[in-house]
């Protein structure tokens, strides 16, 4: 049932100064899993997203990608960035773009696809997303759901094996959170890895394949929905949980 | 009353002359800004580096010409470029102007650059692109539309400023206004009459300045 291994991570550890944010995570993520990480804001979860598309650099520690050891130092980042792509709480659109124009940018510049053929795929994600009217107008038009959808898209356009998302629905009024959820259930659906950072319990518990409790920068527990929301181990995991639901 | 007639009958017998002036004016203010955003440009991104040395070499830059006197500045690139490097005046004064605004422009754009968003240079390098290209694609064109009205301010100092460049003798607006003023004995009229092509020439340039601004606000 386990597919291949997409993404593996052993004894990250990442501090800023004096302040150990990750202490020795170790995790895994096969081909379309969904990995939901919850936990209180200052957990590190955020920090160790960011480190898988090293956006933040780990101070020691292993990060596998597709089989593949990856060091700052040696590899080309921006083309493991291509393979694995992101979508952040406050969205980062490109606001002196269209919306077309932020899907497309990345597919033209870095893969050097051709104009038209981009387009066309651009499109053809923003209709899946349900923005299908909205090609031409620019981000400051949007609601924060319609911007969080085009940025998942712009997201898409670079064929990612890997979707991480940092808080993707942290930004949104409470009525704009479901329209997001949606579609990260129907990328889910057709098979998407993808790591969520996120506070929505319902979200984790109806899709994730495996949910990980992060806490003071360690991974306290991890295993399947069930087990971690109706049966959790841990002290601290029930406690957490406990103050959320 | 008098004056004031006699004043036109000045603006309006003078317009051979001036045309002149204004040609040199225009075209040494254009020139000259052109490079300056080029310098600007280079010694912002020097700002934004992150190694020390770049960093000390544009701080350099900005100190001497934010601690010198636009004249001195024209004068010693004047005597030090076409005595040594005989270069011809026309093109000393543009560098002399040219040095000079770069060093604000930098600042400008400096300041634009550091006030995007840090999340749009992380969208950007999430999707694969390089730091130059995000640079390029993602933050410059975000910062220029930021920097407009500030460049346009730039602009307009640069443009009265290079009045200087009379001084080393060349026959822009100003020079001419001189001129004139010292063979007729007549000065009044005549820096009158320059102070209205100046302000002519702001006038246009805020009109443009403004267009563009409300051409870039399209997607805000």
């Amino acid at each position: 049932m386990d597919g291949k291994e997409m993404l593996r991570v052993e004894q990250l550890n990442k501090s800023f100064g004096d302040l150990n944010v990750l202490k020795g995570v170790d995790l895994t993520v096969n081909e379309s899993d969904v990995v939901v990480l919850i936990g209180a804001s200052g957990s590190g979860k955020s920090t160790l997203l960011r480190c898988l598309n090293f956006l933040e650099l780990k101070n020691s520690g292993r990060i596998i990608v597709e089989g593949e050891q990856v060091e700052p130092k040696t590899h080309d980042l921006n083309k493991v960035r291509e393979k694995v792509g992101m979508v952040f709480q406050h969205f980062n659109l490109f606001p002196h773009k269209t919306v077309l124009g932020n899907v497309i940018e990345a597919p033209i510049q870095v893969k050097g696809i051709d104009k038209k053929e981009a387009m066309e795929e651009g499109k053809a994600l923003l209709n899946k997303v349900g923005l299908g009217d909205k090609y031409d107008v620019y981000p400051s038009k949007l609601s924060g759901g319609q911007k969080q959808r085009v940025a998942i898209a712009r997201a898409l356009a670079m064929k990612p094996d890997i979707m991480l998302f940092d808080e993707p629905t942290s930004a949104l009024d409470p009525e704009l959170v479901g329209e997001v959820l949606t579609t990260m259930k129907e990328l889910a659906q057709d098979g998407m890895t993808m790591v969520v950072v996120t506070h929505e319990m319902g979200f984790a518990r109806e899709v994730a394949d495996y949910v990980l409790y992060m806490h003071e920068g360690q991974i306290v527990e991890y295993g399947h929905p069930s087990e971690i929301f109706d049966n959790p181990k841990e002290e601290r995991t029930r406690a957490f949980l406990n103050s959320v639901l | 009353m008098i004056e004031i007639l006699h004043f036109f009958d000045v603006f309006t017998s003078s317009l051979d002359v001036f045309i002149d002036g204004l040609w040199i004016t225009l075209k040494l203010s254009v020139v000259s800004l052109f490079i300056a955003i080029i310098i600007g440009l280079f010694f912002a991104i020097l700002k934004i580096s992150n190694i020390k040395p770049l960093q000390w070499i544009a701080d350099g830059y900005i100190w001497i010409v934010r601690g010198t006197p636009l004249i001195v500045q024209i004068f010693i690139l004047f005597y030090g470029l076409t005595d040594i490097l005989l270069i011809p005046m026309f093109w000393a004064g543009a560098a002399g102007l040219a040095f000079h605004s770069g060093a604000y422009i930098a600042e400008i754009i400096r300041g634009a650059i550091q006030s995007i968003d840090q999340g749009q240079k992380e969208a950007a390098r999430s999707l694969g692109m390089t730091k130059s290209l995000s640079m390029r694609r993602i933050i410059l064109p975000q910062a220029f539309r930021r920097a407009v009205p500030s460049l346009g301010n730039q602009f307009i100092i640069g443009i009265k400023d290079s009045s200087l460049v009379s001084f080393i003798g060349m026959q822009d607006l100003f020079g001419v206004a001189s001129t004139m003023g010292s063979n007729t004995f007549d000065f009044f009229p005549y820096f009158l009459t320059v102070a209205v092509y100046y302000l002519l020439i702001v006038l246009v340039l805020t009109f443009v300045v403004n267009k563009v601004e409300k051409r870039l606000a399209v997607s805000d």
